[in-house]
């Protein structure tokens, strides 16, 4: 029977990306819900001590897979490892970072091992599901997939025979299941305007991706102690890897900002950005900027906000100029608190600040960066 | 070489509605687009024919009748064939599913070279290519910003990272998926427009895949996740709005909250 909640940790030269750190804080509440333990699956060559970090921020195990070959992500090595890790522990629940390399790897072992996948999941849970059934032939799949998977269910039959006016007796299929503990994944699907609550039922591990700064990682505690587990494999690559190269150009990771200062379409023109940036100093956080302001050229793609760009969960988000689209809000709606400045008084961005200012940003933000400057300077 | 390029036709609107039965997407009267990835790929596919001499491009889709408005555009774009892959039995198929069904059209048309966007912009899961390359047993590479080399044996790609690149050389057959970076996708030529609607578009059924893709893993049924519930979003409760405050005043409000929550 399947059991644990296990979190595909990625490393990149030796070093952990934060969407595994924040996963695994994901996996202790489920884990927790579940009464199971948390699981990292971690590959690379020449591991060392990494584990250890793992099993600081709430991992319960390690399972290793140090190879040369997998020194530098490829599909099919990585792959052959989660696979081999699936089918040897039978897991739960399996979790990836929603970055280039787990939308990669993810669905490559969702289709290996035939389970299903929910991409860029925003919430997850365990709860229960229910489901009914019409028709004899999902009810026969229904009781094997439970009895297979040995699944908590609660079954209420309410099928019956009825007559029609001739007297044939029709049979009336109608039984409604409770599943209990499901992963229930909830998603934006359609441009931010709907959120879909999804389930796997029928097939383990339940697997989703989660993007980065969606989750919260917990806390190193360098005391937590846990199994290291190296995974006896023999991976191997079905394409030749030429070459990595690591770009030239530091990209900045908005995703692990605590401070934004966020552009909108209402700054007016790329010269007025330094009035954000300003602000952005004075703060100590960094710039950021909706899809407007990306798509005009003001500012670097890396530093977009929203369903399009990046998902941030700052301790603070200051929005200048920003309407609030659905679009945006998607990227930025979980940040600890949100300040709006914005001259239209119905931009739905108010909807979501907790504090909003209607005013002209022009007018506030230089004088807002000079206020906070001096403010700090007499403190 | 044979080329097979998968895409999708997608809304082109963000009016999407929602079955509250089945909580599926409702497509039939939407008008559908080519997904902006899979054109990309269908270019990629072109410069490919322009380089290889004796280089076929076959587009196909899996989708409800209306989407050869979308397959006309392909060929309209100088693809050489377009495949439509529609039945009931294929309704309502999630990534599993429709991959599944999308491998066993591309092995029954056969090919070295399958090239698939790397998502598509109504559902975001980039799932499908990989997918469909696990089920082929071949090779993949995803997120390809650039082809670096191609002939008659292999396909050198650079495949993108967040902070980083790779390339790589695969053998055929093999699969990636294209990203915007790729290339700018041409338009139709008005020579292309006047073969595309002399073209027939070529249909295929479950009957036409069945001997290479099980039923049970077709449409609905035979989808591994379940849409439990869809809802409209809800905002969160509003906080507080000043309006009518002078610079100054809204400067003061804004420090004093930084301040009481010791951001400052």
């Amino acid at each position: 029977m399947s059991r644990d909640v296990y979190v595909f940790c990625e490393q990149r030269d030796g070093v952990i990306q934060n969407v595994s750190y924040e996963l695994i804080g994901k996996a202790r509440e489920l884990a927790a819900d579940l009464g199971q333990q948390v699981v990292g699956i971690l590959a690379g060559s020449n591991i060392g001590e990494l584990p250890a970090k793992l099993i600081a921020r709430g991992a319960d195990k390690v399972i290793v897979a140090d190879k040369p070959i997998l020194e530098h992500y490829s599909t099919k090595p990585y792959t052959d490892v989660v696979v081999q890790v699936v089918h040897e522990y039978q897991p739960e629940i399996v979790l990836f970072g929603a970055s280039s390399i787990g939308r990669d790897l993810a669905p490559a072992v969702s289709a290996s091992v035939h389970t299903g996948l929910t991409a860029d999941c925003t919430g997850l849970a365990i709860g229960d599901l229910v489901r009914t059934v019409n028709n004899a032939k999902d009810k026969a799949k229904s009781d094997a997939c439970i009895a297979a998977l040995g699944q908590d269910v609660d079954v209420v039959d309410n099928s019956r025979v009825v007559k029609d006016r001739a007297g044939n007796e029709i049979p009336i299929v109608n039984v409604q299941y409770t599943y209990h503990k499901q992963l229930r994944m909830t998603r934006p699907a359609f441009g931010g305007n709907i959120i879909a609550t999804i389930v796997c039922l029928q097939h383990r591990p339940q697997m989703a991706t989660v993007r980065p700064g969606v989750m919260q990682a917990l806390e190193a505690d360098e005391t937590r102690t846990g199994e290291v587990i190296t995974l006896n494999c023999d991976p191997t690559n079905n394409l030749e890897v030429l070459e990595t190269v690591k770009s030239a150009k530091a990209s900045k990771d908005i995703t692990e900002s605590k401070i934004l200062v966020s552009a909108g379409r209402g700054m007016g023109s790329a010269e007025k950005l330094c009035e954000v940036q300003a602000l952005a100093e004075a703060l100590e956080g960094d710039v950021s900027g909706s899809r407007a302001v990306v798509d005009a050229g003001w500012l670097e793609k890396d530093r977009q906000v929203g369903q399009t760009g990046k998902t941030v969960r700052p301790d603070l988000y200051v929005a200048c100029g920003i309407s609030g689209a659905i679009q945006h809000a998607a990227g930025m709606e979980n940040s600890g608190y949100i300040i709006a400045i914005n001259k239209e008084e119905t931009a739905p961005i108010f909807d979501i600040a907790d504090l909003g200012i209607v005013g002209d940003v022009h007018a506030i933000l230089p004088k807002l960066a000079d206020a906070i400057n001096k403010y700090k300077a007499n403190k | 070489m044979k080329i097979v390029v998968c895409m999708k036709q997608v809304p082109d609107t963000t009016e999407v509605k929602i079955d509250p039965v089945t909580n599926t997407l409702i497509r039939d009267g939407v008008p559908a687009i080519i997904n902006p990835d899979d054109k990309c790929g269908i270019e990629a596919a072109l410069e490919i024919k322009e380089r290889v001499p004796g280089t076929t491009v076959t587009v196909v889709t899996m989708g409800i009748p209306a989407a050869e408005s979308a397959l006309r555009e392909a060929l309209a774009m100088g693809c050489d064939e377009a495949v439509l892959l529609t039945d009931r039995k294929l309704a309502g198929a999630d990534t599993w599913a429709t991959s599944c069904a999308v491998a066993g059209a591309v092995q029954k048309l056969g090919a070295d070279l399958v090239i698939c966007g790397r998502q598509a912009i109504d559902g975001d899961t980039a799932q499908v290519g990989v997918q469909i390359a696990i089920h082929m047993g071949i090779p993949v590479t995803t997120y390809v910003e650039k082809l670096v080399d191609v002939n008659e044996q292999s396909i050198t790609v650079q495949r993108q990272y967040e902070d980083r690149y790779q390339t790589v050389r695969m053998r055929y057959p093999c699969l990636i998926t294209a990203i915007g970076d790729l290339n700018k996708p041409r338009y139709m030529s008005v020579g292309g427009c006047w073969d595309a609607y002399a073209k027939e578009i070529k249909i295929m059924t479950y009957a036409d895949i069945a001997d290479v893709a099980d039923e049970s893993n077709m449409g609905l049924a035979g989808s591994p996740t379940y849409v439990a519930t869809s809802t409209t979003k809800e905002a969160k409760g509003a906080g507080t709005v000043l309006k009518d405050l002078s610079p100054d005043e809204a400067v003061a409000a804004i420090v004093d909250k930084l301040a009481a929550m010791h951001i400052i």
